[in-house]
């Protein structure tokens, strides 16, 4: 492999994880808020799951995912097998219970007085809730954090559903697993630097927003 | 805040957007293939002059013959190009292909140690040498994944009349080039095409101790797969690859290929 051939992978690598981050804290954020601010049963049956879902093993939902998408599964028609969009549904599906239960986490850190305080301010349920949530964005920006973490750094699922195809679904991981298996060494740790560059870059725009949007 | 969210579904949208283009056509195909191809770096001469010479985009998923085979019968792949004649067979037998195209050949080779434990240096006999390993219980890596080499070595051993296992008897589950690392690393005999061997060989402690038995054969076909069984398979695609593998143009590359990095030829053709 030439440098050239590097560029793509850590393109790719950023589209499918950046993709997924997206997703699962578009539909993470609000969810786990949600669950957090709910006291029904349900909510708590829900909040535990996406707890048991930070244990998803990647290779498991690797798999689930392959037999869905086989052009001989259920949703074979979509011709999303070996493919990016696979990689990142697999990156979402993994990337999900994290948002989920960190944005519940963080939603329920925020002290009980607040609300109280609020509403005898004569606050409406909705100004309400919407302070919690505002009181609770540096729980929401880790729920991101972990979600990029989940997703950049999983080799399992994307390796199983992706196939690990040259120029198509090559990710900086993948690619990792095939250059240490041609004992290409020298290859495979360009790639991991590149790998820790890119966590090192967006965890530093999480930090960022974190210390900006700090408690004065 | 609301911006933050707005610039944030743009990306996202834009992202997706950026993937949508790499939706399948009929001008992708996808091969399933050995990884002794990719591994010796036949298919990355290969493929380039059949992209050039069709506008068929290729996408190629290197995993073990048994693997390839599995992602045939499910229609997950278009084409198939693997190594075990048997397999095969009953694969076209199935009904899966219309019918099994032996492209081209070489050899499995016993490698070991330099110090070769089971001193078998230079036998030509693979079924005595395989006895003398599990006599005096050498350690030994298998690729454990149902590919065409570990079939083969399978096949070997029951030709042998032993069935291994024990603390000697690794199983890598890995393609050719890791389970030839394994080997190195735990200095231990294993049975791998020449090509994977010669093409990795500099990086690796070992020797080959053993060639030139008629059952080492190693035969290459490649195999279309059936759009009777599977209509979403890219069948003209694949078929036009098929040809490709038989025209004279890939024919010489795989003649010459490997003459000039490793002194000689790794595949030797099959007349049609």
């Amino acid at each position: 492999m030439v440098s050239h051939e590097i560029f793509p992978i850590v393109w790719l690598t950023l589209r499918v994880s950046g993709t997924a981050v997206i997703l699962s804290a578009a539909a993470g954020i609000p969810l786990g808020a949600y669950l957090g601010l709910s006291s029904h049963v349900l909510a708590r049956v829900l909040r535990w799951m996406a707890h048991v879902g930070m244990a998803l093993p990647p290779v498991v939902v690797g798999l689930a995912l392959y037999l869905l998408l086989s052009r001989s599964g259920p949703l074979g028609g979509l011709g999303w097998l070996f493919s990016p969009q696979a990689m990142i549904a697999a990156q979402t599906i993994l990337a999900l219970p994290f948002v989920v239960a960190i944005a519940a986490s963080a939603v329920r850190a925020v002290p009980h007085g607040l609300a109280e305080q609020l509403r005898a301010l004569g606050a409406s349920p909705r100004q309400v809730r919407r302070s919690i949530l505002f009181e609770a964005r540096q729980g929401m920006a880790l729920a991101v954090a972990a979600a990029f973490g989940r997703s950049i750094s999983e080799v399992g699922a994307v390796l199983i559903v992706g196939g690990n195809i040259a120029g198509h679904t090559r990710v900086l991981t993948t690619a990792i697993v095939l250059e240490t298996s041609q004992g290409r060494f020298a290859m495979a740790l360009a790639l991991g630097t590149a790998l820790l560059a890119i966590a090192a870059a967006a965890n530093a725009v999480i930090f960022v927003f974190q210390s900006r949007t700090g408690m004065p | 805040m609301h911006l933050t969210w707005r610039m944030a579904i743009a990306v996202g949208i834009a992202l997706s957007g950026a993937c949508h283009r790499d939706v399948p056509s009929d001008q992708t195909l996808t091969l399933a293939t050995t990884t002794s191809t990719r591994d010796s770096g036949l298919l990355a001469a290969l493929i380039p002059r059949f992209e050039r010479a069709t506008g068929i985009k290729v996408h190629v998923v290197a995993v073990g013959t048994g693997q390839a085979l599995a992602m045939g019968r499910r229609g997950d792949a278009d084409v198939l190009l693997t190594h075990a004649p048997d397999a095969e067979k009953s694969f076209v037998a199935e009904g899966h292909a219309r019918q099994r195209i032996p492209i081209m050949f070489n050899d499995f080779i016993l490698v070991g140690p330099a110090d070769d434990p089971a001193e078998i240096r230079s036998s030509s006999d693979i079924v005595a040498a395989l006895g003398a390993i599990a006599e005096r219980q050498a350690r030994f890596v298998s690729r454990g994944d149902q590919s065409g080499t570990h079939r083969k070595e399978q096949a070997l051993w029951r030709a042998a009349g032993i069935e291994p296992h024990g603390k000697w008897y690794l199983q890598a589950g890995q393609g050719m080039a890791g389970t030839l690392r394994v080997a190195s690393e735990k200095q231990a005999y294993t049975l791998s095409d020449r090509s994977t061997f010669l093409a990795h060989r500099r990086l690796l402690g070992l020797d080959i101790v053993c060639e030139g038995d008629e059952r080492l054969r190693n035969e290459y076909a490649v195999l279309v797969v059936s759009p009777n069984r599977h209509p979403n398979v890219h069948f003209e695609a694949a078929n036009e690859f098929a040809q490709f593998l038989r025209s004279p143009e890939a024919r010489k590359v795989i003649k010459e290929f490997g003459k000039d990095r490793y002194g000689q030829a790794l595949f030797f053709l099959i007349d049609p």
